[in-house]
């Protein structure tokens, strides 16, 4: 395979499928999915709760095994990786999650919470480590005297995100999954905290994977977005087309249902029906189809395959809007 | 304010002690909201939003201190007996929380808890209980109503968690429907049906709601009033429409600023308001939006601004420094 490293994506996930076993069920949480993230850019991954977009964030990390398919980083099969070599690529990846408080632990002390992936990195050097720290947490605005010290309870949510995320910088690496990073947060913090990930993301030259479910958050960060729905990726394009002209109807649906602070503009009367079926027995053919305005015959039968609806833009949907 | 008031807070004040000192979660709040009226509290975690609620249905952690006055339907609620209490929150007074689990009891199927509250407080026999039971499920838009009163809790998903809630709050027809963060758990597609949900009975019922939201995207359309809380206090106050055409406050400015719009540009920096809230147990002396707020000078951090009309006496703001230009913010 030629590989050009300045031009091939980052991240190239390819037919990815994860299944979970429930008793004697299978939950299908990611079902053949395929995306590419180029260096430097952020794709917003977007769905409800249960879509599997949390899994597919870390089935690219390794944290759950693959059912089949590829997830090819910086042109290596993390798949079939393992050990060693697994351990290495990952440095060069992190993860950010949605609760900073609960992913701290809480009897550890912030210095050592963020040194801690350098330890496991094998940077032996204490007065190292230590500078380390100190310079990422000047990076994401923590004050490192008034830092170290302390324990995660001394500090509020917005603090304990920024220090979550100078956890995840500590190692310089190329690529952060961030799982709903701002979701607990208050409106006021929220902004504060996806002003910084922009910061940081510039300063270091990171790819970013922002998975959550609020799509006016997803807008402010992305190049491109994904959106998702029970485990199938329904549209992907970048921000600007996504927003203006959704050519999936459950991209048209997640854009109506937003609330938004105008009291003249009056919620549009049931912008949705009904809720996502469970992925344990996802519908035939179109898995949206259920909730579809635009359903028929063909959908039950058949899996649309997504496919490019413009430059830059894929759907798939046998009767997309545009 | 039209008409009687059914329900007024007066000058009331929730005080907590901590290990910290003494934390003053709600200070100095007048609320009045009509039959039939929706009231949004809007603020972010900790501003004394929740406690006012707990104040108002008298459910106060047993430490908390309360001052001043609940005149709900003519009653001051603070000197009505545990047994008149019980009565009117049953009857007329109900609520729904963020997280319906803490609100059912996951050992009794939705039949039973629904029955139960019928038979207990309307006293319906049995059978007309839960034939009562189908129809309000139904009501808040459960298919397969008959099915679901012999289901438990956990075998629901959270949005039809939130409806039985819902339903057990209506069940008994009361006058104010509390509404506590009720989408904040959910997601987009399920919060915009739960809140159509509320606002559609809210009109059949004819009944006053007090929907509480860190969102303001969530009262603007859906509101006749918005409070802002921030530190415990009511910093701005007016009809919903008043408000998000001009608001005087730099606080609810800045907390509608920072929202990420949909019609903004990817990568813009957000308007982001720097620092945070305050510590309860240690109040301002002057304004408690000061440190954060870029109006703030002179009086503003030995004073504290009092709530004070602006054109319209309806329209209420605590800020030596109001903004006063008409701008368009949503543009």
């Amino acid at each position: 395979m030629m590989q050009q490293a300045a031009t091939s994506p980052l991240l190239k996930v390819e037919n990815l499928v994860v299944e979970y076993v429930v008793g004697n069920k299978i939950v299908h949480a990611v079902s053949d999915v395929s995306l590419e993230i180029a260096r430097g850019e952020t794709l917003g991954l977007v769905g409800e709760s249960g879509c599997g977009k949390s899994t597919l964030g870390r089935a690219v990390l390794q944290l759950r095994p693959a059912v089949s398919g590829k997830v090819l980083f910086d042109g290596e099969d993390l798949t079939a990786m393992q050990g060693e070599a697994l351990r290495k690529m990952r440095r060069r990846v992190q993860l950010i999650f949605q609760d900073p408080i609960a992913s701290l632990n809480p009897r550890r002390r912030i210095g050592d919470i963020v040194a801690e992936p350098l330890v496991i990195a094998g940077v032996r050097d204490a007065k190292e480590r230590h500078d380390r720290v100190c310079k990422v947490l000047n990076a994401v605005g923590l004050d490192p005297a008034l830092t170290i010290g302390r324990l995660p309870h001394e500090f509020s949510g917005g603090q304990c995100q920024r220090i979550c995320i100078a956890r995840a910088l500590v190692l310089n690496p190329e690529f952060i999954i961030c799982d709903e990073p701002v979701s607990a947060l208050d409106v006021s913090i929220r902004a504060q905290i996806l002003n910084l990930l922009e910061e940081m993301k510039a300063r270091f030259g990171l790819t970013l994977l922002f998975i959550a479910h609020d799509l006016a958050v997803v807008k402010a960060v992305s190049d491109r977005v994904a959106v998702m729905y029970l485990g199938r990726l329904c549209e992907v394009a970048p921000s600007e087309e996504l927003f203006a002209r959704p050519a999936h109807p459950y991209t048209a649906l997640l854009l109506e249902a937003i609330p938004v602070p105008d009291p003249d503009i009056k919620p549009a009367e049931r912008v949705a029906v009904g809720e996502p079926p469970s992925p344990i027995a996802p519908p035939s053919g179109c898995r949206f189809r259920t909730r579809c305005p635009r359903a028929d015959e063909r959908c039950a039968r058949e899996v649309p395959e997504l496919r490019p609806v413009g430059p830059r833009q894929s759907v798939a949907c046998h009767h997309p809007l545009t | 304010m039209n008409g009687a008031a059914l329900l007024s807070v007066e000058a009331v004040s929730v005080d907590l002690p901590t290990v910290r000192g003494n934390l003053r979660a709600v200070d100095q709040v007048d609320l009045h909201l009509a039959a039939g009226q929706t009231l949004g509290i809007v603020g972010e975690s900790g501003c004394g939003k929740t406690m006012l609620s707990r104040a108002i249905l008298q459910l106060l952690p047993k430490k908390a201190k309360l001052a001043g006055r609940v005149i709900f339907d003519g009653q001051d609620l603070a000197h009505c007996s545990a047994e008149a209490l019980r009565k009117l929150r049953a009857r007329s007074l109900a609520v729904v929380f963020q997280d319906p689990m803490t609100s059912l009891n996951p050992v009794l199927t939705i039949g039973t808890q629904l029955i139960e509250t019928l038979q207990e407080h309307l006293e319906l026999d049995a059978a007309a209980a839960k034939r009562r039971s189908g129809e309000l499920l139904a009501a808040v838009g459960i298919p397969a109503p008959e099915q679901r009163l012999s289901q438990y809790p956990h075998q629901l998903s959270g949005g039809m968690r939130q409806r039985v809630a819902i339903a057990i709050a209506l069940s008994c027809e009361p006058k104010l429907l509390i509404a506590d963060e009720p989408t904040t758990a959910l997601d987009v597609t399920i919060q915009a049906q739960i809140l159509d949900l509320l606002a559609r009975e809210q009109k059949r019922r004819h009944m006053a709601m007090i929907i509480i939201t860190h969102d303001l995207g969530v009262v603007a359309g859906r509101t006749d009033d918005v409070a802002v809380m921030y530190a415990g206090r009511v910093v701005e106050r007016a009809p919903t429409q008043a408000l998000f055409k001009q608001m005087h406050m730099p606080y609810t400015e800045a907390l509608l600023a920072a929202i990420p719009k949909l019609e903004t540009a990817p990568h813009t920096p957000l308007p982001a308001i720097s620092g945070r809230p305050p510590d309860p147990t240690r109040p301002l002396k002057g304004c408690s939006f000061s440190p954060r707020c870029r109006y703030a000078a002179g009086r503003c951090e030995s004073e504290k601004p009092p709530l004070v009309p602006a054109e319209m006496a309806a329209h209420q703001y605590a800020c030596f420094h109001p903004i006063r230009l008409a701008a368009d913010a949503t543009a």
